[in-house]
Order: C-alpha cells, then structure tokens, then sequence
C-alpha cells in the first residue's frame, strides 16, 4: 500500500520515459510533411450529391476523425484542404476559385466526384466540366457520388503525396514555366 | 361521314366550362378534357382568368402549382410556337388543372405576370423568362433566376445547343438595386447590406442571401439562386426515357428514391403500363424509408445550424443503416437508379423483409433519442418557437406544399387527396401543426417518420414473398438477359430498348406524388420519340424558397439561418 515513506520509481537521467534514448534524428521537412499530412483541415466545398457523402464521410460511422482531418472549416482561411464535392457550375465557378485563392499556403485540393473531376454526365450549357479549369487538383475521386471508402482512401493517398513533398500545383507550374519562351 | 361529336367532358372539366361561361372571358378560350382538365387561353384573358379561377368559389384553385414553357420549334402540327403550361390545384375540392397559354407572337414571346394573383408565379414566371425568353410585363423583378448573369440566350429553346457555355467572372454579377444603395435612417445608424453565401455553412446546399440590416434585423432579402443549375430539363431532352433516372436521382438527392418513383409514373401512365404489386410495394417501402432519410438530415442539419451537433450523429447512424438497405437492393448508397419504367432494375435480396424489420427496430430508439434530447430543450425552443412564421394563408398563396404547407395547419398530402400505389390500403395519419412556426415544422417532421414507420410495417404485411418486380411487357422492360441470348425476339426487343428507348405515344401528362418536402410533380411531353421532348420538374422546394426572402423579414439573422433549416431546401432540386 502507497503511503507516506513509500518510492516512486527510479528514473535513469540518461534515457527517456520509453527507456530508450530520448531523441531522434530526421529532417525537418520531413517531420513538417508528417505532421502536416496527419492533420489536413478541410474546407467541404459541398456542392451536391458528393456533399450528402461528405458528410457520411464526417459523421460517426466512418469517422475521418481516424486521419486527422475531422476539423471542418467553413473558413478558407483556416483550411489547407478544399475538398470539391458536387458539380461546379459556371455560375459558382468564380466563387470556387476566390476560396481557393484565400486559403493560406500550403494547399491541396481534392476533386470529390465525377462532376467536379470532369462535368460528369453533365455535359450542359451551365456545368464547367472539370474543376481543374478553375483550380489545380490533387486527387481526383471517381465516382457518382464516391463511397466513403473512396474519399478516405484518396485522403490516404493525399497524405502519401504530402509526405514525400509533392504537389500538383507546383509540377504544373514548373511545367508551364519550361514551356514559356525565354 | 358525319362529323363526330365532340367527347363529352368531365364533371370537373364541365363545370369548369359553364363557371368560365358567365360572365364569357375576354379572349379565345376553351375546356377540354385531358389526363387534367385543360383550359385554352390567350395571354390577354390570363390575368382575369387566373383571379376567377382563384376567387370563385365553385373553382378555388387556389395553389399554384407550376408553370413550364414549351417550345414547338419542332413539333410541327401545333398552333404555336411557345406555350405556358401552368397546373393549379383547389384544396377545398381536391382537384388539380392545366391551363395552357399559347403564345401567338414567336420573335418576342410574351404572357401577363400573375405575380399579384398568385405571388408563387413569382419564381416560375423568372425561371421561364431566363430558360424560355418569355416577358412578364407587371413582373416586379424579372432578372434571371437560374442561369448567371453573363448567359446569352434561353437555353430551354430547342435553337440553343445544349453544350453552349458562356463565359462568367465575378464582376458580372448581379447585385439587386436596393443592395447597391447606402440607405440611411434618422438617428445614428446606417442600415447595411450582408451578403451570406453562396458558400457559407449554414446556406445548405448552395444558395445567396441579400440581406439589408438595420441593426440585426432583416429589413429587406432576396435570395439568389442557380448556383447549381446543372442543365436536368435540357439534359432529359437529349436522352432516352430510362436514361433520364440517373439524373432525377440527382434531383432531391437526399431522397434519391422518391425522384425515382414519380418520373416513372409518369412514363408509365403514359404508357398505360401496370407494375406487379410486389414492385409497387418495394417501391412504396423503398420511398418511405428515403422520406425518413430526408427528414432526418433536415432536421439533424438545422440543429447543426443553431448549435447542436450531437443529435446529427444519433440522427445520420439511421441514415447509414438505410443506406445498408438499399446497398443491398442496388449497390448504390446515395444515386439508387433502382426503378425502371415499367418496375424495378432488379428484383430485392431474399432478406429484404428481414432487414426491413431490422430498421424498424432500429429506427424509433434514434428517434426517442433526438426528441429527448431536442422537444423540450430550452434553447432549441427559444430559437424556433415563434420564428419564421408561415400564417396558412401565406403558404397557400406562396404555393407550398408538404411539411411547410401541413406545419402551417393545411393537411394537404398527395398520399391521401390522391393515393398512389398502395397508399388508400394503409392506416396512417397526417401531422398537421397550427404554429406555422420553425418548431411546428421540426415537430411535423418527426412525427411523419413515426407515420412512415407505420406506413412501412403494413406494407411489410402484405409484401408478396415472390412475384415479379417488373412488367412483363418487352416494349417497356428490358427482357431477361437469359432470353435475349437464346431467343430472336427477345434480342429485338433488347436492341431495340437499348438503341432507342421506349416508344412513348405522343401526349402529354402531368403526374404528381408526395415528395419528402413536398408535391413532387413531373410534366411530360411525348412526341413519339425514345426520349422525353420536354420533361418539367415541379420541385417541391422551390416556392419554399421563393418565400424565404418574405419570411425572414423582420426577424434577426440568426432566425433566418434557423428557417433556412427548416425549409428543407435541397440544392439540385431546386436548381435542377
């Protein structure tokens, strides 16, 4: 029985509460690229039908609170995903770029559905056909509407791509710069 | 050979005709007898026709329903190029009319407003003037509603192509006049203007608000819409008569069933084509299971709004194990495309029943949860109780229908004034509230889903253990894919099916249902072809919407958000 006089455990001053050395060694960018990919907050830009699994996606059952991306906000400024689900219209197509425009540094973008990868079954005079038109994407989701499975998967994907560094954006515009002529 | 006899007309269609005898109407009109009684009308007689259809008391039509252009470029036997199509219904006698407008003039086509008549013509008189060119004069603000401001053209004409876009950038935007003036006031403050949405948390779906504040109160609104308008009319124009349910599915997509169900129907009146009652029944089930769906996100989703997430959880776990249901019937969760004109597209799994039962054990438990948590909750009760008022007369001369129309005191439901289906055989009530209020919604809808629940358990009862889903009729159906490897005719009918839809005889219908928030109707028009040549949606939530810039004035904007929520309005079917 614990009582007055009783020891607490001996600590060894040279290790670590684990019991092992106290410290690892890595580079920054890499534990910037973990941390960031493990706590992506999304903007849902819920626009249809992809926004109703969005929210499946969000609510207990599939909880993608697991990934660290259950922190929906509905400011840009606070986000660093955008998550495009339901078809973009011409009409709400500028109201698409200006929220990616205010979002802070850095960001990444998924493309939630048929419609907003490529107008989908909408072929029509309204729909713009791919929000890559407006905004450069970095998972594309097939799908009409995606299963849950399907989007938690592309957010997996998303984190693989942040971890090693890449992004969409900067490879198009690398590849836009080498074209122009000098 | 004599001439024949005209047909002899309707009860309903005749006493139409004799009450529009005296005094006769200005103009050229006539009665005849359709799936509805129709009344012809020239654009000069519709303002005096339509407040004598409203006002006299052997008609009372007095909800407006819709109203469709068509466009006749090519149908080249009618009289004119474009008509107005409008449907009314009378509540006191339980009937539904179409009064056609042809309009004489095929360069600048043009229709009095009925705006003052009928303030729901409001929305549908903008939506045929942006989508048809038609001009209201006496419109009090005859903008475009769904296509942006940049758009060039009327895209429902059967001249525009359907994959014409226009370019937009948010300086073409249209800002209302009163939101663009400083308005100023005695004393110190200034009203000014706030701009919620289109991408704001709160406006489900997408949807813009214009609202002049006068400290926090709403003084004047106009909501904005078409930020989804995603082409569905145009788009059915091009496709066969089946490839049009993928995209009613994506309609109310909330309740992707009920979509389903209602455009079927009205292809297969059309066509005179029955469906085995274990199809209708799956049907049935399948629906109220969906309205259950509907109401659940509305509610759940408006007490998101006014700050209480937890009963979303409890209310969205039902939603999941529906989704279970109808995965097993369709393999889709959300987009079921599980009817078929003529039936279903496949027949339900052996254990449909058992799981059915599995839900109704399930359901109620989330349900008790929700209203212990909510009903009698303080601050849910002072942020619904007693805003957005809808008075009765206010939802019937806005056009509402459903929750909207009954929590306001009208127990109008197309399940009961014109059971389809099954509906006439089940015991079950209609909730009715008097408030009109944000609370008597959320209470109306709660105790529907208790009503579906019912609804469902009898239908369970007599749910025939075998039989056929579908029609066996292979003009209409896609014949077993058995058949169509082995047997000639079977393989015509396939290839036939496939390559050209289904041969719709020439006509017209207008076909309504109970929708999850309302009266869900689709207008058709056949010209022979496979594929619709005009199909118009009657969204249910679009004159909810229409009002909701009437509603909120004189409230704070907190209360609007909390009657955004209740007003259930979703998106892609308001927008279409």
């Amino acid at each position: 029985m614990a009582g007055k006089g009783t020891p607490l455990p001996q600590h060894d001053p040279q290790k670590g509460p684990g019991g092992g050395a106290d410290f690892l060694t890595t580079r920054l960018e890499t534990m910037v690229a973990w941390a960031r990919s493990n706590s992506l907050w999304p903007y849902p830009f819920a626009t249809a039908c992809c926004g109703i699994e969005f929210m499946s996606v969000a609510a207990a059952h599939y909880d993608i609170a697991r990934f660290g991306s259950e922190v929906v906000r509905f400011s840009p400024r606070q986000a660093d995903l955008l998550i495009v689900a339901g078809t973009v219209t011409d009409k709400m197509a500028p109201v698409l770029r200006r929220i990616y425009d205010e979002m802070p540094e850095p960001k990444w973008v998924i493309s939630m559905g048929v419609c907003a990868s490529s107008g989908g079954f909408y072929r029509a005079y309204h729909v713009t056909q791919g929000i890559d038109e407006i905004v450069p994407v970095d998972v594309y989701v097939p799908g009409c509407p995606p299963t849950p499975e399907q989007l938690i998967y592309a957010i997996m994907g998303l984190q693989q791509k942040i971890q090693v560094g890449e992004k969409s954006r900067d490879r198009r515009s690398a590849k836009f710069a080498a074209e122009q002529p000098t | 050979m004599s001439v024949a006899a005209p047909p002899a007309l309707s009860t309903a269609a005749e006493r139409i005709r004799a009450r529009l005898a005296q005094p006769p109407l200005k103009g050229k009109s006539a009665v005849v007898d359709a799936d509805l009684p129709t009344i012809e009308a020239d654009p000069a007689s519709w303002p005096d026709l339509a407040r004598r259809l409203r006002d006299d008391p052997e008609l009372a039509y007095d909800l407006f329903l819709d109203l469709a252009g068509v466009d006749n470029l090519e149908r080249p036997n009618s009289k004119s190029r474009f008509e107005a199509v409008c449907h009314l219904h009378s509540l006191s006698r339980n009937e539904h009319v179409r009064v056609r407008i042809r309009l004489p003039d095929a360069s600048a086509p043009s229709l009095p407003s009925v705006c003052d008549v009928y303030p729901a013509a409001n929305w549908f008189e903008r939506e045929a003037y942006d989508l048809f060119g038609f001009d209201f004069p006496g419109h009090p603000n005859l903008h475009r509603l769904l296509c942006h401001d940049a758009f060039v053209g009327h895209a429902l004409r059967k001249d525009y192509a359907a994959g014409q876009r226009w370019f937009y950038t948010e300086n073409e935007m249209r800002t209302p006049e009163w939101a663009r003036e400083t308005g100023e006031r005695a004393g110190h403050f200034e009203t000014q203007t706030l701009s919620i949405g289109p991408a704001h948390p709160a406006t489900h779906g997408i949807i813009h608000l214009m609202a002049r504040l006068d400290g926090e109160r709403i003084v004047r609104a106009e909501t904005m819409i078409g930020y989804l308008h995603r082409c569905f009319e145009k788009m059915a124009e091009k496709h066969h008569w089946n490839q049009v349910i993928p995209y009613t599915d994506r309609l109310n997509y909330v309740s992707a069933m009920v979509n389903g169900v209602g455009y079927v129907r009205t292809v297969e009146k059309m066509l005179g084509v029955e469906v085995p009652e274990r199809g209708q029944l799956v049907r049935t089930i399948l629906s109220e299971f969906t309205r259950i769906m509907d109401h659940c996100v509305c509610i759940g989703a408006n007490l998101v709004d006014i700050g209480a997430l937890t009963n979303f959880v409890y209310l969205y776990q039902n939603r999941e194990n529906i989704y279970s249901l109808i995965e097993a019937c369709c393999g889709a969760r959300l987009t079921v495309s599980y009817v078929r004109v003529g039936g279903l597209a496949i027949d339900v799994p052996p254990d449909f029943v058992a799981r059915c039962q599995g839900l109704l054990d399930s359901i109620p438990k989330f349900l008790d949860d929700v209203e212990k948590l909510v009903t009698n909750n303080r601050i849910v009760r002072n942020r619904l109780q007693g805003t957005g008022i809808v008075t009765k007369e206010q939802a019937i001369a806005w056009g509402m229908t459903g929750p909207m129309l009954r929590a306001s005191g009208v127990p109008y439901d197309v399940r009961r004034s014109r059971p389809y289906d099954f509906y006439d055989r089940f015991d079950w009530e209609i909730p009715v509230a008097s408030d009109g209020d944000n609370f008597a919604r959320y209470l109306v809808r709660m105790e529907e889903m208790r009503q579906s629940l019912k609804i469902i358990r009898q239908a369970l009862d007599i749910f025939p253990s075998e039989g056929r889903v579908s029609s066996d009729d292979w003009r209409v159906v896609l014949p077993p894919k058995d058949a169509v490897y082995h047997d000639m005719e079977s393989l015509i009918y396939h290839f036939k099916l496939v390559m050209e839809g289904i041969r719709v005889p020439s006509g017209e219908r207008y076909e309504w249902i109970e929708g999850a928030n309302g009266e869900l109707g689709f207008y058709a028009i056949s010209d022979g072809r496979g594929g619709p040549y005009r199909l118009k949606v009657r969204p249910p939530c679009f004159p909810n919407m229409a009002a909701f810039e009437k509603i909120v004035v004189g409230g704070t904007v907190a209360d609007a958000i909390a009657t955004l929520g209740t007003l259930n309005v979703i998106a892609g079917e308001l927008d279409r």
